[in-house]
């Protein structure tokens, strides 16, 4: 820095400027970002812009994953009835006797059910811890 | 009586019994909502899981599927997927905010959510519809079972349910406590497990008379009668969507800690209810085979009794009579646990929002409670059998027509208004009962519009959704003032400090 803007910022830092010593000074700009006195958390009680796109978000990235594993559903255990109409293997098929259809359909699906259910809880709280990480503690 | 039947009475009795001691029990544990809230904090997943397991295995699990499956096929199957998959969709879309939103029922939530009494009042109309269409079927399959175990006219097994679940809520017990409810599941399953190794055992070691239908493919495969592709469609729609719908499902959410918790408890249930739905297709294969009387035209009244019938067609003599009576006795609590937990809804709603302005809140609940009871068992008596499955899965698809629309939508969507939940509701509503009327007044058609009335979901879910989405958008101005509040509520983990006032829950009277 130049002699003239550091006597100007010295100036500008008050008290704290002018006891400064001849020894170089650091000087910064006033930190960036979040203001000590307005958490996330604050504005979101207050109800404002910044807290309203906050709490979008969050619902956002928590519908997208509801609606993300219900088309996995859909596109697994929901397509079955066009494909046990069709498909002549799953129709007529068997397996040590017992037609597929009935495997299939007796506890085919249930593991499918349980692993969208564990994918859905993993994620569904890491968005959450993600989000209490994010607004931080009040 | 015979010995079977003597049998079959002292293990309903002991059912009874049970059932009446654990009432009288919960009333020494009697809570208010607040007490209830804190004793929630020791409820684990676990337990708490296997005791909404349980009463969600009502006697449609328990008979209904294994009944439908010897008379129609795989088909059917997709009942208990259906139940479980509904589950599934429960905690991807409802179960951490509804948990977080602190509405204790229902009509609570779309209170809280619409800032409308008047939603609160057709919600609660809605809820005693859906959990007296849920009930019916509970009577009948008690009456039946009756009847299969000790010759007794139908309606007194009717009406012993409705007298014991009567007394366990006039004792005070509510839904009990959590621990007997759990432990009611791991009852039902092995009630169901227990007799099935040994049918199989001797299924396997040459059994009488086996009728050699299991090759007859128009039974044994999927999707072979008219319209399935469209029924089964309907059949998915209907119970996928409807068992965040149903009320006293709805309800148990609040014994968990919190949102957290409410998820892993539904982890839980699906595994439970899953390893539960393994067994009934079994004894609807080993009923087809060797049972008479279980081909599509019989009566339901006969096919429903398939998972009793079994015992004595393939065992027979003191052995059979031995696992009859589990078997009996499983379906009893099967039917009171569930009965019970419906009862109780309908009478907090009707309790609280119909009489509780007139009467102090113990009495009115109560009264209401007999009413409820007397009055399906009326009804009960008054109507043609439909399958108990059936029936249940139609109680299924009027909560799809009218509460899943209103918690997606209240949830999810910021653009809800009290008159596009009304709205939508009421149509939902309107048409899923209409159908449901016109197939219980006997009208039975082969054509399409014969099977859209006998699954009206696919029809009637979609006219809800569209119904609510419409009249919420023509009366865009008038969203909840607190709306922003709300959403915070329902949304926000509850591990984050943010301000969550404004919401005293209404419901829950002392009947804990």
């Amino acid at each position: 820095m130049s002699q003239p803007e550091h006597a100007r910022s010295r100036a500008g830092l008050g008290e704290a400027g002018r006891h400064a010593t001849a020894a170089r000074v650091r000087v910064t700009a006033p930190a960036a970002g979040r203001r000590r006195r307005t958490t996330v958390v604050s504005e979101i009680d207050a109800q404002t812009e910044v807290g309203a796109v906050y709490m979008r978000s969050l619902v956002r990235s928590q519908l997208r994953l509801a609606l993300g594993l219900t088309t996995v559903l859909l596109l697994t255990v929901g397509v079955l009835p066009l494909l046990l109409a069709t498909v002549p293997w799953l129709q007529h098929g068997r397996v040590w006797g017992i037609p597929i259809s009935w495997i299939v359909l007796g506890a085919g699906c249930y593991p499918v059910l349980i692993a969208l259910a564990v994918v859905y809880l993993r994620r569904a709280e890491r968005n959450e811890a993600d989000f209490h990480d994010l607004v931080g503690p009040r | 009586m015979t010995s079977g039947a003597a049998l079959a009475v002292t293990a309903v009795g002991l059912v009874a019994v049970l059932a009446l001691a654990v009432g009288a029990f919960g009333l020494r544990f009697s809570r208010t909502t607040s007490d209830f809230y804190v004793a929630s904090r020791t409820v684990r997943p676990a337990a708490n899981a296997a005791a909404i397991s349980g009463e969600y295995l009502s006697a449609a699990s328990f008979l209904g599927v294994a009944g439908l499956v010897a008379s129609r096929g795989p088909d059917m199957l997709w009942y208990p997927v259906g139940y479980t998959a509904g589950y599934l969709l429960l905690l991807l879309f409802v179960a951490a905010p509804l948990r977080r939103s602190r509405a204790y029922t229902l009509p609570d939530f779309a209170e809280f959510r619409l800032e409308s009494p008047r939603a609160r009042g057709l919600a609660s109309a809605m809820v005693v519809l859906i959990c007296v269409l849920y009930l019916l079927p509970q009577f009948r399959g008690a009456g039946l079972t009756l009847r299969t175990l000790t010759g007794a006219p139908d309606w007194l097994g009717s009406a012993i349910v409705a007298v014991l679940v009567l007394l366990g809520v006039a004792a005070g017990g509510m839904r009990s406590i959590t621990l007997v409810q759990a432990v009611q599941y791991w009852l039902k399953l092995a009630a169901l497990l227990v007799p099935l190794a040994f049918l199989l055992v001797r299924a396997h070691g040459g059994a009488p008379a086996a009728h050699d239908r299991l090759v007859r493919t128009d039974w044994l495969e999927p999707m072979q009668g008219p319209h399935s592709l469209y029924l089964t469609y309907s059949l998915i729609l209907a119970t996928f969507l409807g068992a965040m719908g149903l009320p006293h499902v709805a309800v148990r959410f609040y014994t968990n800690r919190d949102g957290h918790a409410a998820r892993r408890t539904t982890v839980a249930v699906l595994v439970l209810l899953s390893l539960f739905y393994l067994l009934p297709p079994v004894y609807g294969a080993l009923g087809h085979r060797y049972l008479s009387g279980v081909s599509a035209s019989d009566s339901t009244d006969t096919t429903d009794l398939v998972v009793l019938r079994l015992p004595h067609h393939l065992i027979g003599g003191l052995g059979a009579d031995a696992l009859t009576a589990v078997l009996g006795a499983g379906a009893f609590a099967a039917f009171l646990s569930t009965s019970s937990g419906l009862v109780l809804s309908i009478a907090g709603v009707l309790g609280q929002d119909l009489l509780g302005r007139r009467l102090p809140a113990v009495p009115a609940f109560r009264l209401a409670a007999v009413a409820a009871a007397l009055g399906t068992f009326v009804l009960t008596v008054l109507t043609t059998g439909l399958a108990v499955a059936h029936a249940v899965e139609l109680a299924f698809t009027v909560a799809a027509s009218t509460f899943c629309p209103l918690l997606l939508l209240g949830i999810w969507w910021r653009g809800l208004t009290a008159a596009g939940a009304m709205a939508g509701m009421a149509v939902g509503g309107a048409l899923s009962t209409g159908a449901i009327l016109a197939v219980m007044t006997g009208s039975h058609s082969a054509s399409l519009s014969g099977a859209v009335l006998s699954q009206p979901a696919m029809v009637t879910v979609p006219a809800a959704f569209a119904v609510m989405i419409g009249v919420s958008l023509a009366t865009r101005d008038h969203r909840p003032p607190r709306l922003a509040r709300i959403m915070v509520r329902l949304h926000t983990p509850e591990a984050v400090q943010v301000d969550r006032s404004g919401f005293r829950a209404r419901g829950a009277l002392d009947q804990s």
